[in-house]
């Protein structure tokens, strides 16, 4: 399947810097985590709420709208039918549309899914009556239609959620660092993952999350995204001198970058 | 008012892990005809995904089934691995996971509470026009909010998705300053819990009772249990956490792509209600006190107060956090117990063919974890069980009872009275805030 391409382009309307743009924020499929990161901001939500217009925000309001948006977050990857005319009829009615967190971004665990044949792995869960719960393979949602912005991340990583949030108001084009998540990882200072001996993804994985994992002793497991375009002789020279099967990365790699590979 | 005679409700939310899920109930001539609680799901097939992978992948895949309880999921998923791999955790790596659990407990309750159920009781739509009405407070609650998630940062390096608590142990464990940072964070909430507590004793429920079979963790000593414990219910039952299916009788119904559970009726109650009228004696004597003072005693059918409930735990857990930390103050840690795991490719942690369960006491009431593994450590077989899927069949009766005793008070009432209910058993942020679209046939 074609997918859309993945750079950022400034958006054609972008909302008037004079009034209150409105915001909504919609979930799909996905554990609503990066809804979340914004009830975290504390008091600064209410900084936040002064200089938008939440008109939908499910997770914490019950309030609705039945106009445009101006900025819509899209949380969470699209699992089943009634989610892809859902998610298309949401685009009609937004000028900006940001896919928000891995699940948006890169299809995210829910990937894993496409991993099996559908109705083995339904059947796995349900039993012999799961054709009562639609389901079919996951899709970021660049492949149901078409993204201005992109915030990776499980969960999103409230700086960059700020800077792409400040970027898409004033209608200005932003792009995801491309570098690997080592780039930022050998500024923390971290002990390399591989010296101690596990395998990380962090020499393919965008970076941009300021290697939160590693600094806190765990590997990265990828969850932004592969670098456009990964350093392939340094990798297999990572892999070689580590004495790793490729397939162990691979296998990694898929518990967040599955729908890479398009749609069976 | 005349009692409504002819009413079609369908009240639409969406749930977290349950995804959307409808109520629908038909009322003709003052009969109910029908009284259904349906969850339609996109089926995320987490059990399904976790096949083939590494027992060390599996808190990281199950934290993310939910942001909201994502420590608790954590929390299920190392104890059903360790039990899976015959590994037993440190004293040390349990008081952490404690102190985990405690931070889980107070930002889940105070959202809850404050910004989600409040605003029903006090008339508005959502907190955002209490922004005006009740700044301080929701300025206040904010705060709260803030600092525990701060303490989680340090704990875990984040509180949604935890990175150092894994399967084994800690990847990092905190230094002597972070554990005093945790100590000046929860120390510094001291004045605005306060302040809040005062709001919370004078909110007022509806009064409605209905009996029914109440499941928690349940244990010997004398700690309110929600880490470690075997599963009890207030019909004096009590089995190993090891029988967790003779608890839930999961079971489907083509109403709802969440599975349902029983136990020794139709329907169980699992939550802070729960955990309160089986363990009430061993909460922490600052939270007794406070229970005394709203005359709140076990065991108590109201629904509704889940949400007092949880008032109460707040109280314990903010207590019972400061007594681990200061433990770990006075003692110290032992830093040698860092691990680094990844998916155990240098064999950190001995490796066997197991069959694993993790039971614990999350926010929203029991949640059990079940793995089952080869002898490399790959997973078979998985099975999670979370509590708002236990809930919804005790949701579904208590409407069944609810609806016909507010028959005669007006629809707004008794839409009102619908969408509380749902809330009192918080069974996710997402779901609870939600909108709900009643329409009423007359």
């Amino acid at each position: 399947m074609k997918t859309a391409k993945k750079e950022t382009k400034a958006p054609a309307k972008a909302p008037k810097a004079a009034a209150k743009p409105k915001v909504a924020f919609f979930d799909f499929a996905c554990c609503e985590g990066c809804q979340l990161q914004i009830t975290n901001f504390g008091e600064l939500l209410l900084d936040v709420l002064g200089a938008v217009d939440v008109v939908e925000f499910r997770e914490a309001i019950s309030e609705k709208w039945d106009g445009d948006y101006d900025v819509v977050f899209i949380e969470g990857s699209i699992g089943d039918h009634h989610a892809e005319e859902r998610l298309k009829k949401i685009r009609a009615r937004a000028k900006v549309l940001i896919a928000y967190g891995s699940c948006a971004t890169t299809g995210g665990v829910n990937g894993m899914k496409n991993g099996f044949e559908l109705d083995e792995i339904r059947q796995s869960v349900y039993g012999k009556d799961y054709k009562l719960f639609d389901s079919t393979y996951t899709k970021r949602v660049d492949q149901v239609v078409k993204v201005d912005y992109y915030i990776n991340g499980c969960p999103v990583y409230i700086p960059e959620l700020v800077e792409v949030l400040k970027h898409a108001l004033r209608g200005l084009p932003y792009t995801v660092p491309d570098n690997p998540v080592c780039a930022e990882c050998k500024l923390n200072e971290n002990v390399c993952m591989y010296e101690r001996g596990v395998a990380c993804l962090g020499p393919w994985t965008k970076a941009g999350c300021n290697s939160w994992c590693v600094n806190n002793g765990n590997i990265c497991y990828g969850c932004r995204g592969e670098v456009k375009n990964p350093a392939k002789n340094a990798a297999n020279d990572v892999i070689s001198k580590y004495n790793l099967k490729p397939e162990l990365i691979t296998k990694k790699f898929e518990m967040y970058n599955k729908c890479k590979e398009g749609v069976k | 008012m005349a009692n409504v005679k002819d009413l079609d409700i369908k009240v639409e939310y969406v749930t977290r892990v349950e995804g959307h899920g409808n109520i629908v109930a038909n009322v003709k001539n003052g009969k109910i005809e029908k009284c259904e609680f349906h969850v339609v799901e996109t089926p995320r097939l987490f059990e399904g995904m976790l096949r083939g992978r590494s027992i060390f992948e599996a808190q990281h895949i199950t934290s993310r089934i939910c942001g909201i309880c994502s420590c608790g999921h954590s929390l299920a998923s190392v104890k059903a691995a360790e039990d899976a791999l015959g590994v037993t955790p440190t004293e040390q790596t349990v008081k952490l996971r404690k102190l985990l659990l405690d931070y889980e407990f107070l930002d889940s309750h105070i959202l809850h509470v404050y910004l989600l159920a409040a605003p029903d009781v006090l008339g508005v739509p959502s907190f955002i026009p209490l922004i005006a009405s009740h700044n301080k407070t929701v300025r206040q609650v904010l705060r709260l909010k803030k600092a525990v998630n701060d303490c989680c940062d340090i704990l875990v390096g984040r509180h949604i998705h935890p990175i150092t608590m894994i399967a084994g142990g800690w990847t990092k464990l905190p230094s002597k300053k972070e554990i005093d940072a945790q100590i000046k964070l929860l120390e510094g909430m001291a004045e605005d819990l306060g302040e809040v507590l005062k709001l919370a004793k004078t909110l007022t429920f509806p009064d409605f009772h209905r009996k029914t079979e109440y499941v928690a963790l349940v244990s010997d000593d004398a700690e309110y249990p929600l880490l470690n414990g075997d599963i009890g219910s207030t019909e004096g039952k009590r089995v190993s956490y090891k029988d967790y299916k003779k608890s839930t009788n999961e079971y489907i119904d083509p109403r709802s792509s969440a599975k349902w559970t029983k136990w020794s009726g139709e329907s169980v109650f699992v939550g802070a209600l729960a955990r309160f009228n089986l363990n009430a004696d061993k909460l922490h004597p600052k939270a007794k006190a406070l229970a005394k003072e709203l005359g709140f005693k076990p065991v108590c059918d109201n629904p509704f107060l889940n949400t007092v409930a949880q008032v109460v735990e707040i109280v314990h857990c903010y207590h019972h956090a400061l007594d681990i930390l200061k433990d770990l103050k006075k003692n110290g840690l032992d830093y040698s117990e860092a691990i680094t795991v990844g998916v155990n490719e240098k064999g950190a942690v001995p490796v066997r063919a197991g069959d694993g369960v993790g039971s614990v006491e999350v926010p929203r009431g029991i949640l059990h974890h079940n793995y089952v593994t080869d002898k490399n450590g790959m997973i078979k077989t998985a099975n999670c069980i979370i509590p708002t899927n236990q809930n919804v069949s005790n949701i579904e009766h208590d409407f069944a009872k609810l609806l016909p005793e507010i028959l005669g008070e007006g629809k707004d009432k008794i839409r009102l009275k619908l969408e509380m209910l749902v809330r009192a058993y918080d069974p996710c942020i997402s779901c609870s805030a939600h909108y709900l679209d009643v329409t009423f046939v007359e």
